[in-house]
């Protein structure tokens, strides 16, 4: 489903060099999960497979189902199924959460050649979805993000992704900023959306996270290239030991 | 001159779809002499077949016009505009004063389908259910053409007419409140409108009704060439309450027009007047050449006790807007509300804003401004809280912000607040703020295109506003601002 290929990419405004020649196959129905420490470029990974401009692909390529990542706009990579459920999700004042989940369904129907739900259909999964994650109807109406909290902002997260029913689901440290309730309901929402059509990349530092959400593979990130490969014991020997032992592998 | 019609035709032609009311509507004309004078104001009142003391009142403000200064302090630059080049005086030919429908030429029904009004569908309107009836007196150029529902309002005793009709049917009325908030002298375009204004609406609402409807007129400049000065004069009556609406599109044109428009209010002792503007006039071409220029004077008068006004408006339109809805509030208790959508692109500039000035004991009034400024357009807030001596608790609350859209666009907030009575209490908030990368990669990354994310944001943006128009404007009200703001990203 995805396929990265000596991915090599830097910040567009100053030029500094980010990733490294990243290769990552995500076959569908798997969960990846992307470790590293701070500053070895997984969040910039996560952008990049959204499309977001401040970065430049210098190197490689991305392939999404066959096709060219790198050539597509943002939004048709959504259109697409690319999902990306940010680590800091960005407030929309003055527009209610369930408004802005219509207007994204929509518009990914209409890339896609679809009609637009009817009001009823709309609802009647909203509720479903919004169950499932302990979203009230007062939540759906404030004004997305606005006021959330850590965890609030987490589980619209989730919402949008279950409602949206991506391909590829890449969550960019979703953990972080959520108590341990906060966090179950959350990785809850995140297996039920588990199949073997989908795919999920998960980016997270800590571990506790990867009990919650069991990936397949492991993946050890640092200065921008994947420097250890393996299942998920391997998460659990970082937890031990820290990630010093890769660290200096990369350098 | 042929060359200037081959530009309009060039413009017409390239530029056809990109204001979607730009046509002219081919219907013979009858104008009065071009220019500013004495004869023009005579020959105007004459062909109105006005009473002999409103030909010595707009003569008055003539004379008045004529010492006066057009004033600079506006953050607004545009050409010196020749008043002696215009018409003053303009109307259908073939039209004088239709019975009904049946009577009016076809090809104005025409030019009002083309402009979504449902006055040729007269039966479908008076199908929907009562409340929902929206009465429309259409003005063409400078002449009410057709009013509709008029009769039905007639049984609840609401006068809605033309102005030049109230003057023969209801002289008193209008001698009695004409002039009577804006006066004659008040400022530069609302003297120059005292002495030559075109045609307008007057409503009466007597003393203890609910206007049973929303009343609505749709202003359309039609004539090249011609000044246009509609005026406007709505009065309730004690306890009443009337609800309406004005909204407005022109013809594309190569050349700027000039639009200076007066509004009064007055609500008596317990009256309520909510006053909504949907204002689409074409604000120029990508270059910024043509566009009405938009001089009004806009002003309520909560004259008696617990009366209350409020002005709903969004501007979309104009090359140039000049604008600030006001309220006196006079009688004790009494609210004054201000709610503003002003969205410039392009090159449009705006100067706009309120005034509220408290006069008696216990007036409270609220102040909500949304400004989106895209392009390279200029938007200016300007209001003025003020509160009198007698004026004690004197409450205001305001708030102005502002949204920018791209590198090349201003906005400015220039608030005044004056207080000569020691328990006012004025409160007053501003923001500015951008649509930022982040919010704009957020909702593309949803799915959503950069059009649909910057509605969206911008619908979010001026949500307090949209909520206060009738629900059926208020739809189209969204509409009209995205159509706006089209091209405003990239």
């Amino acid at each position: 489903m995805l396929e990265i290929k000596n991915l090599h990419a830097r910040i567009a405004e100053d030029e500094t060099e980010i990733l490294n020649g990243i290769n990552l196959t995500v076959n569908p129905g798997e969960v990846h999960a992307i470790m590293g420490p701070n500053g070895s470029g997984k969040s910039t990974l996560s952008y990049i497979l959204a499309g977001k401009d401040d970065y430049e692909v210098t190197e490689g390529e991305i392939l999404f189902n066959g096709e060219n990542m790198l050539e597509m706009e943002p939004d048709e990579r959504a259109a697409a199924g690319m999902f990306l459920a940010f680590q800091y999700p960005i407030e929309i004042p003055g527009v209610a959460t369930m408004e802005f989940l219509k207007t994204a369904m929509n518009a990914q129907r209409k890339a896609r050649g679809e009609d637009p739900l009817s009001i009823p259909d709309f609802m009647k999964r909203v509720k479903a979805a919004a169950s499932h994650l302990n979203v009230s109807m007062d939540m759906l109406k404030r004004p997305l993000n606005v006021g959330f909290s850590g965890g609030e902002k987490k589980r619209a997260e989730i919402l949008q992704m279950s409602l949206l029913e991506p391909k590829l689901c890449v969550l960019d440290e979703t953990d972080s900023g959520l108590d341990i309730d906060a966090l179950r309901i959350v990785s809850e929402g995140v297996n039920k959306l588990r199949s073997p059509e989908r795919a999920m990349v998960v980016i997270t530092h800590y571990q506790r996270l990867l009990d919650h959400i069991v990936p397949d593979v492991v993946h050890v990130l640092s200065k921008g290239r994947i420097v250890k490969t393996g299942d998920k014991d391997l998460a659990l020997e970082l937890e031990k030991n820290g990630y010093a032992d890769y660290v200096d592998t990369a350098a | 001159m042929p060359a200037v019609q081959e530009t309009i035709d060039k413009v017409k032609a390239i530029d056809v779809d990109q204001y979607k009311y730009g046509f002219v509507t081919d219907i013979e004309s009858e104008k009065g002499a071009k220019g500013l004078s004495e004869e023009t104001v005579r020959f105007l009142s004459a062909k109105k077949s006005e009473p002999e003391w409103m030909t010595e009142w707009r003569l008055d403000a003539l004379r008045r016009f004529q010492q006066m200064e057009e004033p600079t302090w506006a953050r607004v630059s545009y050409p010196k505009i020749d008043f002696d080049d215009l018409y003053y005086w303009a109307a259908p030919k073939s039209v004088e004063g239709p019975k009904s429908l049946d009577e009016v030429d076809p090809e104005l029904l025409e030019t009002y389908a083309k402009l979504g009004i449902p006055l040729a569908e007269q039966e479908i309107l008076a199908g929907v259910e009562p409340k929902n009836r929206v009465a429309v007196d259409a003005v063409f150029d400078s002449v009410s053409v057709v009013t509709t529902f008029k009769e039905e309002l007639k049984k609840a005793g609401v006068i809605f007419c033309s102005i030049s009709e109230a003057l023969r049917e209801y002289p008193d009325l209008v001698k009695k409140y004409l002039g009577s908030v804006v006066p004659v002298t008040d400022n530069f375009y609302a003297t120059l409108n005292s002495a030559v204004f075109s045609d307008g609406s007057f409503v009466y609402v007597p003393e203890g009704v609910r206007c049973p409807m929303e009343l609505s007129t749709y202003f359309r400049i039609n004539e090249q060439n011609t000044g246009q000065f509609e005026r406007t004069l709505i009065i309730a009556d004690k306890g009443s309450y009337v609800s309406y609406l004005e909204g407005c599109t022109a013809p594309q044109r190569d050349e700027n027009q000039l639009h200076a428009a007066v509004v009064e209010l007055v609500a008596l002792e317990d009256a309520e007047i909510k006053y909504s503007t949907v204002q689409n006039w074409f604000p120029g071409d990508k270059d910024g050449k043509g566009g009405i220029y938009n001089f009004v004077t806009k002003r309520g008068d909560c004259r008696g006790k617990n009366s209350k006004i409020s002005w709903t408006q969004v501007e979309t339109g104009s090359a140039i807007t000049w604008k600030y809805p006001s309220c006196i509030l006079r009688g004790e208790n009494s609210r004054g509300e201000f709610y503003s959508i002003a969205v410039s692109n392009g090159h449009q500039q705006i100067d706009s804003g309120t005034k509220m000035i408290h006069l008696g004991k216990n007036t409270s009034s609220r102040v909500i401004s949304k400004g989106i400024s895209a392009g390279k357009s200029e938007n200016t807030y300007r209001g003025l809280i003020s509160a009198h001596r007698k004026a004690s608790n004197a409450r205001n609350f305001t708030q102005c912000d502002s949204l920018l859209i791209g590198q090349d666009c201003g906005a400015h907030t220039v608030p005044y607040i004056e207080s000569k009575n020691a328990s006012a209490q004025f409160e007053h908030e501003a923001t500015t703020s951008k649509i930022s990368d982040d919010q704009m990669f957020y909702c593309l990354q949803r799915g959503l295109s950069e059009e649909e994310a910057v509605a969206l944001i911008v619908n979010g943006f001026v949500k307090d506003v949209i909520q206060q128009l009738p629900m059926e404007f208020a739809v189209e009200a969204q509409k009209l601002i995205s159509i706006s703001l089209e091209g405003s990203v990239g």
